[in-house]
């Protein structure tokens, strides 16, 4: 691209890597923005500010209305919280009314603690069913023939096609008192009463369990069906039987699959509110359903936004985790 | 190199009648070979010859559909990969990615439960003597080439097996460093007394390394011997041909004593005497192979009215240490014909003239099929 001084002469203008914006920038535009835009800017980073202008919109600016409002005061109003800074007339000054209350607040009632403690270990349950199911799962899907691969992951991903609230509700067909598995049992003598399965734990975990194994097993595959089979052949032929082949070497390459369905599932499972809902514990509550509910039925804002900001922070050491993991994979499939 | 003598009461490899079928495939057929303690055994052959499946076939990946393995006198059959006294070294070196080039060596030594400090100490050693004990600590992906290479031996060898099976092992390397390697392996090789059979597509590393070669053909073993065998007296046409480069001519025995023969070629105006018998049927079509290094060429007749040909030189390519001409016969037959560069500046013969070629009665080798 030239670099030269002064406006790019007319029939110049369709060219360009950045064409429609950049020709009308150019023409239109102060000389030194479309200056700048051509020195500066490249399609590529067009691509990609796209979604982060997506994401700055509906992710940074929410979250920033949410941590402004959990330091406001609850009012009965519209809006129903406070303003955090006010002209007062008679002091002829702006007032801050700066309130840690409502974090104070979720650490005093003994509710969100034990809601917060209860919804991480229902996550970290689940996501360590989902590995046990999912690995193996993931591991004999990446060793089958081609034709076979491709129908099983098929099969992985067709729950997708039904809405996840139906195949919840399923659930509640099959886990109630004179539902499908009662019934079965029932019938074929194993039990005489009917179990109460519905509204446990164990539906929770069936249900998130169930929802989110193919997050598991899609990393996971994607990762073990990389693995250089041979290193299997020189862990054999260097003395290690199947299973010690399997700990020293395809388990700890795996790892990085393991981290990312891991994390797949628990940051989702931590905050899920439809599967706890339908199919857990009337008197122990998510930290979902906690949010919901402080927003919509005690409508009280600021404890919900303090609740929302506390969630995120809690999931943000995964996250970086996540993200972590994410590049040493990367790094390593440059190699 | 000098050819070393094998002791060949001391049979290490039997390899009995072994067949190897992948669906309608025969990948190795009916191959039957004895490879001795202390040998470098060569198998060489094109791709999909078969070389690797039978060398798969000794370290336990693959059952022999029919036929046994017998190593050590003891039959393979029922015996897996992980208690086989053989190692292999892999042509990809398959070294362990996420572990480091000590632990890669100590893996095998591992599993076999020995003490932490005589794992610490035999690794060491090893990794000396393919003088990679600076590199101990580094991951595979932080080597060269040549390297992992060395990593791939060292933790093949550490195990002290009876036995090393290579799979073409200086395949990934670049020639200079190959040729280097060559010589490494052979000096640890009788350092270390132990037999290798080596898989190679290469006939010039086959040469270098093997005290016997085992040539492949479609799953089968066309000749086994030593390098100069191999060379000098091939078997078939193929070997011939796959083995360097030859002069090959199709003729007709015109008279068969049993201390020398007479060849018709129409492809050359005098008949080719050959001063030693062959055993084949009275007019049967046969062929006679001459290496290129083997012609003499001249401006100047040479006496006798048999072993001689006339042509034009249409191509001379410059090697250095030799230079190759392609001479048209009279026929319009190329022949190829390969003269050191003994002197710096001498009368070298130049494009289009016109030269005289024979050799000795010794050096053509009559090839019956």
């Amino acid at each position: 691209m030239s670099r030269s001084n002064g406006r790019v002469p007319p029939h110049e203008l369709t060219s360009g890597r950045l064409g429609l914006l950049q020709s009308l920038l150019e023409r239109f535009g102060p000389l030194r923005w479309s200056r700048y835009v051509r020195e500066h800017w490249s399609g590529q980073r067009l691509v990609i500010a796209l979604p982060y202008l997506w994401l700055l919109l509906f992710f940074a600016a929410p979250f920033l209305l949410l941590f402004k409002i959990s330091f406001s005061e609850v009012r009965m109003a519209m809006p129903p919280y406070a303003p955090l800074w006010e002209w007062v007339g008679e002091a002829q000054r702006v007032v801050f009314t700066f309130n840690l209350g409502n974090y104070g607040y979720l650490l005093t009632d003994p509710l969100y603690v034990s809601t917060f403690l209860y919804s991480v270990k229902v996550a970290a349950v689940s996501t360590l069913l989902c590995l046990l199911v999912g690995y193996p799962m993931a591991y004999a899907i990446a060793r089958s023939g081609p034709t076979a691969r491709n129908l099983l992951l098929m099969l992985i991903i067709l729950p997708f096609w039904t809405s996840f609230l139906l195949r919840v509700y399923a659930w509640v067909g099959l886990l109630k008192t004179d539902g499908v598995i009662n019934n079965i049992l029932l019938g074929i003598g194993v039990i005489d009463q009917p179990l109460t399965l519905l509204y446990t734990d164990f539906a929770v975990y069936v249900g998130i369990v169930y929802s989110y194994l193919p997050f598991m097993i899609l990393p996971l595959y994607s990762n073990l069906e990389k693995h250089d089979l041979t290193l299997l052949e020189a862990a054999a032929d260097l003395g290690a039987r199947p299973m010690t082949a399997f700990l020293k070497v395809t388990l700890p390459l795996s790892v990085p699959g393991i981290v990312a369905g891991c994390l797949l599932v628990f940051i989702p499972a931590v905050g899920e509110y439809v599967i706890p809902s339908l199919l857990g514990r009337a008197d122990q509550l998510m930290i979902g359903r906690i949010l919901s509910d402080e927003f919509f039925s005690n409508r009280d804002w600021p404890v919900a936004s303090a609740v929302a900001i506390v969630l995120l922070v809690l999931l943000l050491l995964p996250i970086l985790l996540f993200q972590r993991y994410q590049r040493r994979e990367l790094e390593a499939a440059r190699r | 190199m000098a050819e070393k003598t094998i002791d060949r009461s001391n049979e290490y490899v039997r390899i009995e009648s072994v067949t190897k079928r992948f669906g309608d495939f025969t990948a190795v057929d009916n191959v039957s070979l004895n490879v001795y303690k202390g040998e470098i055994f060569c198998l060489l052959g094109g791709s999909g010859c078969g070389k690797t499946t039978l060398l798969r076939m000794l370290a336990g990946f693959e059952t022999p559909t029919t036929g046994r393995i017998l190593i050590d006198g003891q039959d393979m059959a029922d015996t897996p990969p992980y208690q086989r006294p053989v190692n292999m070294m892999f042509q990809s070196y398959a070294l362990f990615p996420h572990m480091t080039v000590a632990k890669n060596v100590a893996f095998g030594l591992e599993q076999e439960g020995l003490p932490r400090a005589e794992i610490d100490r035999r690794v060491g050693e090893m990794l000396d003597i393919v003088k990679l004990g600076e590199f101990a600590r580094r991951k595979p992906h932080q080597l060269s080439g040549g390297q992992r290479q060395r990593v791939a031996l060292a933790r093949a060898l550490v195990k002290r097996p009876k036995l090393l099976l290579l799979d073409e092992p200086l395949g990934a390397l670049d020639k200079k460093l190959r040729e280097h390697t060559q010589f490494e392996l052979i000096n640890l090789q009788e350092q270390l007394g132990v037999t290798f059979i080596v898989v190679t597509h290469d006939q010039e590393e086959a040469m270098t390394l093997a005290t016997r070669i085992g040539v492949m053909n479609k799953g089968q073993i066309v000749q086994v011997g030593t390098p100069t065998e191999i060379y000098e007296f091939p078997n078939s046409r193929f070997v011939a041909d796959f083995i360097g480069s030859v002069n090959m001519f199709d003729g007709q025995l015109v008279e068969d004593e049993p201390g020398h023969v007479r060849i018709r070629c129409p492809e050359l105006d005098a008949t080719v005497f050959v001063s030693h018998g062959i055993s084949a049927a009275p007019d049967a079509k046969v062929s006679v192979a001459i290496r290129p290094e083997k012609i003499e060429m001249s401006r100047a007749a040479p006496p006798g009215g048999e072993n001689r040909a006339r042509g034009v030189v249409k191509e001379i390519a410059y090697m250095g240490d030799m230079s190759v001409y392609l001479v048209r016969l009279d026929s319009g037959r190329m022949l190829r014909v390969t003269i050191p560069n003994t002197q710096r500046h001498d009368e070298r013969i130049a494009w289009d003239e016109t030269v005289h070629l024979s050799w000795d009665p010794s050096s053509p080798v009559v090839l019956t099929q």
